[in-house]
């Protein structure tokens, strides 16, 4: 008996096989049915996709010569990956000038790496961090993306914006790499030395700006070649678009939806019908009413560009339905504790913001991030109104001369693009879910 | 129920400190929920020191009381003075009438998302505006009083409930109020946790804090209360020292209520 069992994983599996899939006529029928789909669907994909891809070619008539014709003279179906990467680059630029594409580059990279610690366990001040780029990166991303001339002010922030990105930047590589924290050091061992505690934040606050003004008038005469906003396109327009609709997004949902909880009738009354009417019309009414009828009522001569019209057009669409999210999240904390803050000498605000968002926000999450990846998905639609987003540049590339009729190949990649950026948003909703969960109990 | 607090060995009446300043007063309040009036002209005046137990049947208006004393609730008609400040519209009144009143919930109502710590450090930095070192000391020392310092930095949720009401207690004092308001303290607690709980408020008594407690714990009241008020329908029906309370109820319906309560 000893003998038959073996351990070897084929047996293993073949058992498990036979008493899962074929454990009766009928199932092991199904199975086998089951077995054949499966196999043609991967077998099918995979041999267009990879065994027949062709990678390198001219144009799409080139791709049919080099694929040639089966022996009854059938043509053989294979993949024109040649013409997804010759337009690769507009799909993910958009008509960005080339040579100034690192800036594009070095924008994302430098909010990747300024938001990358809160997903770092172990460090201080996220909150902070989180705000800071919230509010100071929209100054630096925006010059870097478009670039030109500077007011005063854009130089003041822009250099506001390098000096908290640099100092969040070394102080978490610091405390990870060495456990020395530069905020801690300069808070603890400088400042505390001429201020009291009580003074600290306004002592940093005020150094901050003194820095910045320096760097400002340092960086006076470094500026970007002026990159007209209709140049920004493919999915870093998607990216621009959908950012600014999450990162506005969530305050104005959060004021929106305390205004609509509010004991004060005019703001209730506004706070309700903003949300009412906006939620109730689709996002296409607001982007074409954004874009074609906004400038009817606005006097001769007054011109918004596009791209700000439709990027206020999907923020205002997305804090409406964060609005209705924040508030079912304050619907869940109990009428106690709004009390014991109140007890406790908390105003308003503070009440809201010390007790109450921080245990609403951890049941809003997942409707939160849900909603994000709609609004994400939802972005596409500003081809409509004649953005060059990543799916405008799709159907693009499928008009193009040389590629004419190239549908399937430009369309998977955008769909996988799309896949990856929400199944990571998703998994990191995920993540945050049973951290918060784990940590009250 | 009697008994619960007589085994504290010293079983004689806290010394009471009661000065002639009056720190609360109200005033034919009258407060309505809708159509229902929970609270008929109501005349009440609460000298500095003073510890003052009120009891009565449910739904006779205790807790709605004390919880107009710091505006929880809103009366509508009648004045309610608390440290010389007018409970009104003005929004500036009532936050400084609240910034001198601690209250303790039955319910606890601790910050869940806060460590035991963090929820006592929360008004001296915020309300009091102090630094948060020193805050956390101050937090640390009435954790201490209630004698908790060691779940200082645990969650409310992994705490007993007794626990944390002595935590919400601590809670309350951090802000170092002039006045505290207990709305039934002991009515949500495990039996065997009520007397920690009563012991750490008999502790507070003894420092001279003003306190005003709804409670059913007729032991507590005779230990340490100067006055006993008993409320029914609305309205104050009865009040007196704990010794003429207990012995020598004037109305008919204080006298069911202690027969009631007492067995």
């Amino acid at each position: 008996m000893n003998q038959t069992v073996s351990n070897s994983i084929t047996t293993r599996w073949w058992l498990w096989a036979r008493e899962n899939l074929f454990n009766s006529w009928g199932n092991t029928i199904i199975s086998i049915i089951c077995i054949i789909i499966i196999y043609n669907v991967v077998w099918g994909m995979f041999s267009w996709a990879v065994l027949n891809g062709v990678w390198e070619a001219k144009d799409r008539r080139e791709c049919f010569a080099i694929l040639g014709n089966d022996e009854a003279g059938n043509p053989i179906h294979g993949a024109c990956w040649a013409g997804v990467r010759e337009w690769f680059n507009n799909i993910i630029y958009g008509r960005y000038v080339k040579a100034e594409q690192w800036r594009v580059n070095l924008g994302i990279l430098i909010f990747i790496v300024w938001l990358a610690p809160l997903w770092i366990p172990g460090l201080k001040r996220k909150a902070l961090i989180g705000f800071g780029a919230i509010g100071l990166y929209p100054f630096l991303g925006g010059y870097l993306f478009l670039g030109g001339e500077r007011s005063w002010f854009m130089s003041f922030m822009v250099a506001l914006a390098i000096i908290a990105f640099c100092y969040n930047t070394i102080d978490w590589v610091g405390a990870k790499a060495f456990r020395l924290s530069l905020a801690d050091s300069l808070r603890w061992k400088i400042v505390n030395r001429i201020f009291a505690e009580k003074q600290h934040t306004y002592a940093l606050m005020g150094l901050f700006v003194t820095i910045a003004v320096i760097l400002a008038l340092l960086i006076q005469d470094w500026i970007l070649v002026d990159v007209n906003w209709v140049r920004l396109g493919g999915f870093h327009l998607t990216l621009v678009i959908s950012g600014f609709a999450m990162v506005v997004g969530l305050p104005c949902g959060i004021v929106l939806a305390l205004g609509r909880r509010s004991q004060l009738p005019i703001i209730k009354a506004f706070s309700v019908t903003f949300i009412e009417v906006f939620r109730s019309v689709p996002l296409i009414t607001i982007l074409f009413m954004a874009t074609a009828m906004f400038p009817l009522f606005m006097p001769e001569g007054f011109e918004l560009n596009k791209l700000v019209q439709v990027i206020a057009a999907v923020c205002l669409f997305t804090s409406c339905y964060m609005a209705e999210i924040v508030r079912s999240g304050l619907q869940a904390i109990p009428k106690g504790q709004f009390e014991a803050a109140s007890s406790i000498g908390l105003g308003y605000w503070q009440s809201m913001g010390l007790v109450v968002m921080p245990q609403a926000l951890k049941f809003m999450i997942p409707n939160i991030v849900s909603s994000f990846i709609g609004i994400f998905k939802d972005t596409t639609l500003v081809y409509i109104v004649g953005m060059f987003d990543i799916l405008a540049m799709t159907r693009a590339m499928s008009n193009d001369v040389p590629w004419r009729g190239e549908f399937h190949e430009p369309f998977l990649m955008t769909a996988v693009i799309f896949f990856i950026f929400c199944y990571a948003m998703s998994q990191y909703s995920q993540r945050l879910e049973r951290k918060l969960s784990g940590e009250n109990k | 129920m009697e008994s619960e607090t007589k085994g504290n060995g010293d079983e004689g009446h806290v010394a009471s400190a009661v000065s002639s300043e009056v720190i609360i007063s109200l005033r034919n309040v009258n407060k309505y929920f809708g159509d229902f009036q929970a609270l008929k002209g109501v005349d009440l005046d609460v000298h500095t020191g003073e510890r003052i137990v009120i009891c009565g049947p449910s739904g006779s208006g205790k807790s709605t009381l004390i919880r107009c004393i710091n505006r929880l609730e809103e009366h509508q008609q009648g004045d309610i003075e608390v440290t010389g400040v007018k409970l009104d519209e003005n929004l500036k009144n009532v936050d400084q009438v609240r910034s001198e009143v601690g209250m303790v919930f039955q319910s606890f109502n601790l910050f869940p998302h806060l460590t035991v710590l963090q929820n006592c450090a929360l008004s001296p930095i915020w309300v009091r505006k102090m630094g948060k070192t020193e805050a956390e000391e101050l937090a640390m020392e009435y954790l201490n009083r209630v004698h908790i310092p060691e779940q200082a930095d645990k969650f409310p949720g992994q705490l007993s409930g007794g626990q944390q009401q002595r935590v919400a207690i601590a809670r309350a004092l951090a802000m170092k109020p002039r006045v505290m308001l207990f709305d039934e303290p002991t009515s949500a607690l495990d039996p065997e946790m009520i007397k920690e709980v009563l012991d750490t408020m008999i502790e507070l008594a003894e420092s001279g804090m003003t306190m005003l407690v709804v409670t059913h714990e007729m032991g507590f009241a005779d230990r340490v209360a100067d006055r006993i008020i008993f409320m029914d329908e609305g309205q104050i029906v009865e009040q007196n020292v704990p010794q003429e309370f207990f012995n020598n109820p004037k109305s008919d319906r204080t006298k069911l209520f202690l027969s009631q309560i007492l067995h």
